[in-house]
């Protein structure tokens, strides 16, 4: 199948209106408005259109195998088409866990199969996600899902030295460790953030010292062990903090926002809606802006969804038994649009970096995050900042609806998604 | 008024002095020989009780049936925490069979305000206890029982000094008491072992005190809350006697309080843990009588919520 198409009066990361040529999988051309002439290929008006890089997801769960009740990898990656994504990190909390060449196999070829967006699968960091012993993380690198991005993600590697080993290890592959940065002892039976809501509401508390503490750890046996290290969905201030004044030293750490960390507060649990269960849990306005302020400084090099799909009945149900998580693929643009555009906090040259060229760079995903320049590869995304949409998560393609952002009006739409110069979105609907 | 009751937090001064004024109407018709009243004649009251408390159930249901409701106690035990029926069927259940009040006790936190407020059920829905969130009912009896004694049985707290004691961070009964007595006008000082304070509790409006000793010569109600025994090894103090020696009221500390004052528990008490038994059977000691003013509070309380007299009590608050 051979599609060739020419968008017309796109804006290149919010640029002048330019004509943009996609043909063989690659960008053909590139020219100002008006000036390309492509006989054989299917005209797309893009007029007004903000055009990026593909996005690429550092971090989602696609629930398949175990949970195909909540997702599948076919139903995650058309929500992530959806979203603009054409690359997702898919996490290892499967059932059974992605800790060997096997199920990152299996989990990288049903993302072919579905054709929506290259699947990167994220390998365990221990059996199990036990925290007891290494994974074969050398067998997941060089099967054919290539895995660089080692997760127990839903768990935190707690134990220091088996997170030393593990730092060490993966540097023999070019690997990262993506840490989910939770001390276990001070977060048992925790519930939401602790602080001024949760004492009046009477949930167990999540401290934020329980986030930081273990990334002070963390950056210190990254600076050791002379390492990459990732942290996933970083969440308080303290956080942002504890990175900024690491990389100041030189030290190998990246890290990641979620678009609710950077949108949503405590305050919304008032009502015990299960709904707004996540963890790391939400947390203050400060912690919001200074998660926004250590995104646009660079601070925190990326988003990532942390897309997390349940159920009905996971998640209609009182607080406590509720699961933790929340869907987040087809919003995510929207509400970088909505908390760092928007606000000024960012521009779209800004916005691709965070969301499509560094966590590609971060994951070492080969053709992704690449410049919207002639002979790149053809992932891109056409996205209407001007328009307003009220978020239906019965819209979603797949089986779960527990999107804290249901019945808000978010700004921006995605129109029209190219993966690898396939059309998988066309006029905001899935292509098939 | 109201539509439902799931936290003292939402009530305001008046609709708090309407529910105490209308229980005192309740108290004095106990005193009859037909201890009985047509107001919920035909409605039905239904008692979802999650956790085992058979002394809250038992006074939600001697409430109901003197207000001639027709009563379903619904033990629930093993709830979908233990993978039974989910809360949410139960509630569909009790919809279905017509119940106009629910009221629940259950072991986690905020379950009656998505029991409210999910769309499951229509009627009015009463908290008798959530996780470690709220107990709007023992507040209430508890205020009620301090205005008989220090205030005359009439209008608010204003100006009363209340102490509450023991382990505020897990206590729904604190949690409730704090919003309610404030509301009233009272003064509400927390004494805990830091390890059993919130943290979150500056943006109470209490004071917060860890030496009992300094307290007690100015309050004027004492209330000791129950030490769970699941906390007792959980190292948020470091044995039960050392507890005792600085938060347990004994006849030592009961001394210390000035003549009038009054001591509360919300029951069932650890004698000799938060409270000695010769000040828990002494004459200062309210307890019992906190047992029996639960009744009249919660007829109160069912009254106002399902009684059908919401636009007269509108017309109050």
């Amino acid at each position: 199948m051979t599609e060739e198409y020419l968008l017309t009066g796109a804006r290149p990361l919010g640029g002048d209106p330019s004509d943009i040529w996609l043909r063989d999988g690659r960008i053909s051309q590139i020219s100002p408005a008006g000036q390309l002439s492509a006989p054989d290929a299917e005209l797309i008006d893009a007029k007004g259109l903000v055009a990026l890089p593909g996005l690429v997801d550092l971090h989602a769960h696609l629930r398949e195998p175990g949970r195909e009740d909540a997702e599948t990898v076919a139903t995650g990656t058309a929500a992530a088409a959806l979203g603009g994504f054409t690359a997702v990190h898919a996490m290892a909390n499967t059932d059974p866990v992605a800790d060997t060449a096997g199920v990152v196999e299996q989990v990288y070829r049903l993302g072919q199969a579905a054709g929506y967006c290259d699947v990167r699968p994220v390998g365990a960091v221990t059996e199990g996600l036990a925290g007891e012993h290494l994974a074969e993380l050398g067998a997941m690198a060089d099967s054919s899902a290539a895995v660089r991005v080692f997760s127990d993600d839903g768990h935190c590697v707690s134990n220091s030295l088996l997170m030393r080993r593990a730092l060490e290890y993966v540097k023999a592959f070019d690997g990262v460790i993506a840490q989910h940065a939770q001390d276990p002892d001070l977060t048992v039976a925790a519930q939401m953030n602790e602080g001024k809501m949760s004492a009046q509401l009477g949930l167990q508390g999540w401290p934020a010292v329980a986030e930081e503490a273990i990334i002070a750890r963390d950056v210190l046996l990254a600076d050791h062990v002379g390492s990459r290290l990732h942290v996933c969905h970083v969440s308080t201030a303290g956080s942002v903090d504890l990175i900024r004044r690491a990389k100041e030293r030189g030290i190998q750490v990246t890290a990641e926002v979620t678009p609710h960390h950077l949108l949503l507060t405590d305050e919304l649990v008032a009502g015990y809606d299960p709904v707004f269960k996540v963890n790391p849990p939400l947390r203050t306005e400060a912690d919001v802006m200074a998660l926004r302020e250590g995104l646009a400084d660079g601070t925190i090099d990326v988003v990532a969804t942390d897309h997390a799909p349940h159920t009905g009945e996971d998640k209609d149900c009182e607080w406590a038994v509720a699961a933790f998580g929340m869907v987040g693929l087809p919003t995510a643009l929207s509400v970088v649009l909505a908390t760092m555009v928007e606000t000024e906090l960012l521009n779209w040259q800004g916005v691709a970096e965070r969301m499509s060229v560094v966590p590609a760079q971060i994951g070492r995903v080969n053709d992704q995050g690449r410049p919207l320049a002639e002979g790149e590869p053809a992932n891109l995304v056409l996205f209407d900042p001007e328009a307003r949409w009220t978020v239906d998560p019965g819209i979603f393609p797949g089986a779960s609806r527990n999107s804290p952002f249901k019945e808000m009006e978010l700004p921006g739409r995605i129109v029209s998604t190219f993966y690898r110069g396939t059309s998988t979105v066309r006029g905001g609907e899935l292509q098939w | 008024m109201i539509e439902h009751l799931l936290s003292t937090a939402d009530l305001s001064r008046d609709d708090a002095v309407l529910i105490l004024d209308t229980a005192g109407e309740m108290e004095n018709l106990t005193d009859r020989s037909v201890k009985k009243l047509p107001a919920l004649r035909g409605r039905t009251v239904v008692n979802l009780f999650f956790e085992d408390s058979t002394r809250t159930r038992i006074s939600f249901e001697a409430a109901a049936k003197r207000l001639s409701a027709d009563v379903i106690n619904f033990s629930a035990k093993g709830s979908s925490v233990s993978k039974g029926e989910s809360l949410k069927d139960t509630a569909l259940t009790l919809q279905a069979m017509g119940a106009d009040a629910v009221v629940i006790r259950h072991g986690a936190s905020g379950a009656p305000m998505r029991l409210a407020s999910a769309g499951w059920i229509d009627g009015a829905v009463v908290n008798a206890g959530d996780g470690t969130h709220e107990h709007p009912t023992q507040a209430l009896l508890d205020a009620y029982t301090i205005r008989r004694h220090l205030c005359g049985g009439s209008g608010d707290l204003a100006g009363l000094r209340v102490t509450i004691v023991g382990d505020v961070l897990h206590s729904r009964v604190a949690r409730s008491n704090a919003w309610l007595l404030h509301t009233l006008g009272a003064q509400v000082t927390l004494v805990a072992p830091p390890t059993l304070v919130p943290v979150g509790v500056d943006s109470w409006p209490v004071t917060v005190s860890y030496d009992l000793d300094t307290v007690l010569p100015e309050t004027d109600a004492v209330m000791m809350l129950r030490v769970q025994a699941e906390r007792m090894n959980a190292d948020f103090f470091p044995s039960t006697r050392e507890y005792s020696r600085r938060y347990g009221l004994d006849a030592q500390r009961a001394a210390l309080l000035p003549q009038r004052s009054i001591i509360m528990h919300p029951g069932p008490m650890v004698r000799g843990m938060e409270i000695s038994d010769d000040i828990a059977d002494s004459d200062r000691a309210v307890i019992l009588e906190q047992v029996s003013n639960g009744v009249s509070v919660r007829m109160a309380v069912l009254y106002l919520l399902v009684g059908g007299s919401r636009e007269g009590a509108g017309e109050t608050s």
